[in-house]
């Protein structure tokens, strides 16, 4: 029997399973008939890869050790489980929205997709990481060690060192070959989780085929095995209470914060609903796999000689009881616990180095060159690669160094109390808006470096890296900084004491450090967006671009699927953008295309992040949508503007409109004015010309002559005051008139205008009605012009007042400085729209022909007001014809 | 939802509240049930044995399983997620 080489080919034959199972999980996936690849189950499964060798392994030793504390380990998990409403439905959503890729991309995420502060995150994530890698390794080689030595006889016993070398480089190649097979979207590997939960089928049943075996088949039956329990070393509870709580509350930070977790929980989740049934079936998952663990550690004290390693009892019991198939069967769960670990934790890994170190530095090294082709897949899976290589190679270097004599289950916490640092900033990140990226980088590294210095350096030992003396006195003779009794509270257990400070000044510094800084404007709108996530939309966010990028678009679309075949992509788009030449809008649907055309050449996940490159963001630059909301404020104002033009432009029309209908009106008086005119001049004219040829004959009588006379020398009186009313109006309006200015009592003017107007009327006299006590104003005017002005007025009134007994009142008052007088007649008064015309130049209001004049006389009235420094208007609703003539007051006095 | 919406559609949301009320509970409760081995005395007559311990600790364990495991098969399928309640609403 060669049982080595029968587990090295058991092995072999079990890794190439998972290798099929990985394969036909990716080729279902890819022909989209993975339906039962994203069930819920699946997803629970793949939850597993929590439970690793140290679980597998290190449980029972820790039990042995340590009674039920490493129930701790499980049920702080199970407590997250169960309490997935709170936090676990925020994660997967905001991880689906935002495309999250790894756990350095949550928190570089929602803190303004601050690179550094990913950057930060990958270096604690691959330090707190590869102690546990190393774990694996450590468990896998002892669990090797352990057949080796059964069959040492006639076989030579691998080096210690040779076979954890091997695994590593069997793992690498295996995660490599699975974890960079595809760069599927969102970084889901189907086959990979496929292939892990299997390997947690395999795990758990193996775990309970022992136990079975143990308390069943070694004990004897359930109650025995109890009082076995009861009777050994741990057969009482013997908890401090610290560890039991600060455990729990370890374990769950972990669980939440562990990158390989990350990625299962968050980054390889299909449906969000499968937090449903995982938040229940993960717990029980957890709960079967310990259920067994005290058992097999206390039949493994019980039977195994003293000394022998109880990290090793789930192998060794079989072995000893000569099940060499159980053993076997342990030895895989074993395996499958370590490698389905390592392989996930590798991919998360140099997921995060890849994406927050590598690409960055790639694409900023090549982002402006010249070089039009090369191919950016190959170099995303290689660096992808190398990483994966350099994280497991990481792992086996500090096995190494470490000497792999550590009891497992201590490095495995002290791994949960590094990533436990993420806590306060995930958390805080999730539920708190104010929280900001300055205090993540205070919380952080407050965190991390005490718990550098306060648990991971101490726990090499006194004196191999912290001296010993510092270990006991504290740096520089501080005695309250000394590693494990900070501020002099010493006697605490060094693992509690390391996660209260650590997790509590890591707090404390997170929120101040965010009190008192300003986010940018990106850190608040991805604050709103992660704390409100349920409140936006469920749907990943599209790309938002910048002009400016399109040319960085075209060089980076070129190398990736080729100078000739980008422009005509590129081409094609602007064309249906309606845009000429080649570079279109890089507008959300642009974006999109690209992204879809480019992940045909290098996978989605890479085209998202090339795209995120130059747009400048890990995912949706949102940048970029600030910058279109400011060309969209431009816009806007700029559309004011216009809007503010247009109207200028309106009223200015409006004004062109009103001044072109006045222009042709007073085109129309014009010529109405010329026809008027010559009217007025001719109608005269030719009763004369008439007259006088009748008076050169003979014959007529004395009484006939004398009439003709008359009546020529009327019409020429008629003629000579048209005249004269033209040339006063002329004067008027040129302004050459000149004014003699007197003083003169308003009542005396209106006197000798009442007489003048009124003498030689012929007909029915209006009556005037005034009230003489208010006319006693004295004004300084020209009476005369003024007279002129108030004959007009009570003329035209006398003329064409047609009220059967016509009145007409004048009413005088004063109205601050100024001098008003009213005429006003109770006749019908003048219609609405011709009250604007009655001041123009022979207009008249009525067409009967009345009183004969030649309509001048309100534009005449009209100017000698304006010489005299006042005004007539039209007065609407008087009752009849009112005008009012208004003075200044300025030089007049009252009277007495 | 409606301006008015039926009293049957109320009493079902109303029902899906405290559903979701229930699931946020569930950590407390369990987390208050595992605090309770803090309180076992660590010497002295009233030690617990550890198969004691075990069967409480399992008991809550599976309790909870069973309890989480019920509370979200009543829970509403599809996609109502987002309007039954807002966390911390």
């Amino acid at each position: 029997m060669a049982p080595l080489n029968i587990l090295i080919a058991v092995c072999l034959i079990y890794v190439a399973f998972l290798f099929v199972v990985a394969f036909a999980a990716e080729r279902a996936a890819m022909r989209g008939r993975g339906g039962w690849l994203r069930s819920p189950v699946v997803y629970t499964l793949s939850l597993s890869i929590y439970c690793t060798a140290w679980t597998f392994y290190g449980a029972v030793g820790y039990a042995a050790r340590s009674g039920l504390e490493y129930l701790t380990i499980y049920i702080g998990p199970s407590l997250v489980m169960f309490g997935w409403w709170w936090v676990l439905r925020r994660l997967v959503r905001i991880g689906r929205s935002q495309r999250i890729t790894s756990i350095a991309d949550m928190i570089s995420s929602r803190y303004g997709k601050s690179n550094m502060l990913a950057v930060g995150v990958t270096v604690l994530a691959v330090i707190g990481t590869t102690p546990y890698i190393a774990l694996q390794l450590q468990s896998v080689t002892l669990s090797f060690e352990v057949f080796s030595d059964v069959q040492a006889a006639g076989q030579t016993a691998p080096d210690h060192g040779a076979t954890a070398l091997w695994v590593a480089v069997g793992l690498s190649f295996f995660t490599i070959l699975f974890g960079t097979r595809n760069l599927d979207v969102n970084e889901r590997h189907h086959g990979v989780v496929m292939a892990i939960a299997v390997e947690a089928v395999v795990k758990l049943f193996a775990l309970l085929a022992v136990g079975v075996f143990v308390v069943w088949g070694v004990a004897g039956g359930m109650s025995e095995t109890l009082a076995r329990i009861d009777a050994s070393e741990i057969g009482t509870w013997q908890m401090a209470g610290g560890r039991w709580a600060g455990l729990i509350f370890l374990s769950a930070a972990a669980f939440l914060c562990l990158p390989r977790m990350f990625q299962v929980l968050v980054v390889e989740n299909d449906n969000e609903s499968h937090l449903r049934t995982a938040s229940w079936a993960f717990p029980a998952y957890v709960m079967v796999m310990s259920l067994f663990v005290v058992p097999i550690a206390v039949m493994g004290l019980e039977i195994l000689p003293e000394g022998a390693n109880p990290d090793l009892f789930v192998l060794t019991l079989p072995l000893a009881t000569g099940q060499e198939a159980l053993a076997m069967l342990s030895f895989l769960g074993g395996f499958s616990s370590a490698t389905s670990m390592v392989i996930v934790a590798a991919i998360a890994l140099s997921t995060m180095v890849s994406n927050h170190i590598v690409m960055p530095i790639w694409l900023r090294a090549t982002g402006g060159g010249a070089m039009v082709s090369g191919d950016v897949r190959h170099v995303v899976i290689l660096s992808r690669r190398v990483s994966i290589a350099g994280v497991v190679g990481l792992g086996y270097l500090y096995f190494r160094f470490s000497g792999g004599g550590t009891a497992l289950a201590s490095i495995g916490l002290i791994a949960f109390a590094g990533v436990s640092q993420f806590l306060p900033v995930l958390i805080g990140g999730l539920f708190w808006r104010g929280a900001t990226r300055v205090g993540a980088f205070c919380g952080l590294s407050v965190g991390f470096v005490i718990w550098v210095y306060a648990l991971l350096l101490p726990s090499f030992g006194a004196g191999v890296i912290l001296p010993a003396d510092l270990m006991a006195e504290g740096p520089f003779g501080l005695g309250w900084l000394r590693p494990e009794a900070f501020f002099g509270i010493a006697g605490m257990d060094p693992l509690i004491h390391a996660i209260l400070w650590s997790i509590s000044l890591n707090t404390l510094a997170f929120f101040v450090g965010s009190l008192v800084s300003f986010p940018s404007p990106l850190e608040r709108l991805q604050g709103a967006q992660f704390v409100n996530i349920f409140e936006h939309s469920s749907r990943p966010q599209s790309w938002a671009g910048g002009k400016a990028q399109a040319e960085d678009l075209m060089v980076m679309a070129q190398r990736i699927i080729g100078a000739r075949e980008a422009q005509a992509l590129f081409e094609s788009e602007a064309r249906k953008q309606g845009m000429s030449g080649v570079l279109p809008e890089p507008n959300a649907r642009f974006l999109d295309v690209l992204e879809r055309e480019l992940a045909g050449s290098v996978g989605t996940a890479t085209a998202h992040a090339m795209i995120g490159q130059i747009t400048g963001g890990a995912s949706v630059s949102v940048e970029d949508l600030m910058a279109v909301a400011n060309e969209t404020a431009q816009i806007m104002e700029h559309s004011s503007q216009l809007e503010a033009k247009s109207e200028e432009l309106a009223r200015t029309a409006r004004q062109l409109r009103q001044a072109n209908e006045k222009l042709t009106q007073i085109s129309v008086q014009k010529d109405a004015f010329l026809s008027q005119i010559s009217h007025e001049l001719r109608t005269p004219m030719t009763s004369i010309r008439a007259f006088s040829e009748i008076l050169r004959e003979d014959g007529l009588g004395a009484g006939a002559r004398d009439k003709y006379a008359t009546i020529i020398h009327d019409e020429a009186i008629r003629l000579t005051r048209l005249l004269d009313d033209l040339l006063d109006l002329s004067v008027l309006e040129n302004g050459q008139v000149s004014l003699r200015e007197q003083s003169a009592d308003l009542g005396t003017v209106l006197d000798h205008a009442i007489a003048t107007a009124l003498t030689g009327v012929s007909g029915p006299v209006i009556r005037i009605r005034r009230d003489r006590a208010a006319e006693a104003i004295r004004l300084h005017t020209d009476p005369g012009r003024l007279a002129q002005v108030f004959i007009n007025l009570i003329g035209n009134a006398q003329k064409y007042c047609d009220a059967e007994a016509p009145v007409l009142t004048i009413e005088v008052r004063r109205a601050g400085g100024r001098v008003v007088v009213d005429f006003i007649d109770n006749g019908k008064g003048i219609a609405t729209d011709a009250q604007g015309m009655v001041f123009e130049k022979f207009a008249r209001v009525s067409s009967a022909h009345r009183a004969g004049g030649a309509g001048l006389g309100l534009a005449i009235c009209r100017e000698i007001m304006l010489r005299l420094g006042g005004s007539v208007s039209y007065l609407p609703g008087q009752g009849g014809a009112a005008f009012r003539v208004e003075l200044p007051a300025s030089g007049s006095m009252a009277a007495q | 939802m409606t301006d008015r919406p039926a009293l049957f559609l109320e009493r079902r949301s109303y029902r899906r509240r405290r559903l979701t009320d229930m699931i946020r509970a569930l950590p407390v409760v369990g987390a208050l049930l595992w605090a309770v081995p803090l309180l076992w005395p660590l010497e002295g007559e009233g030690t617990v044995r550890t198969s004691d311990a075990i069967i409480y600790i399992f008991s809550v364990w599976a309790g909870l399983i069973v309890v989480s495991a019920l509370l979200t098969r009543l829970m509403p399928r599809g996609e109502g997620r987002t309007d039954d309640g807002q966390d911390g609403a």
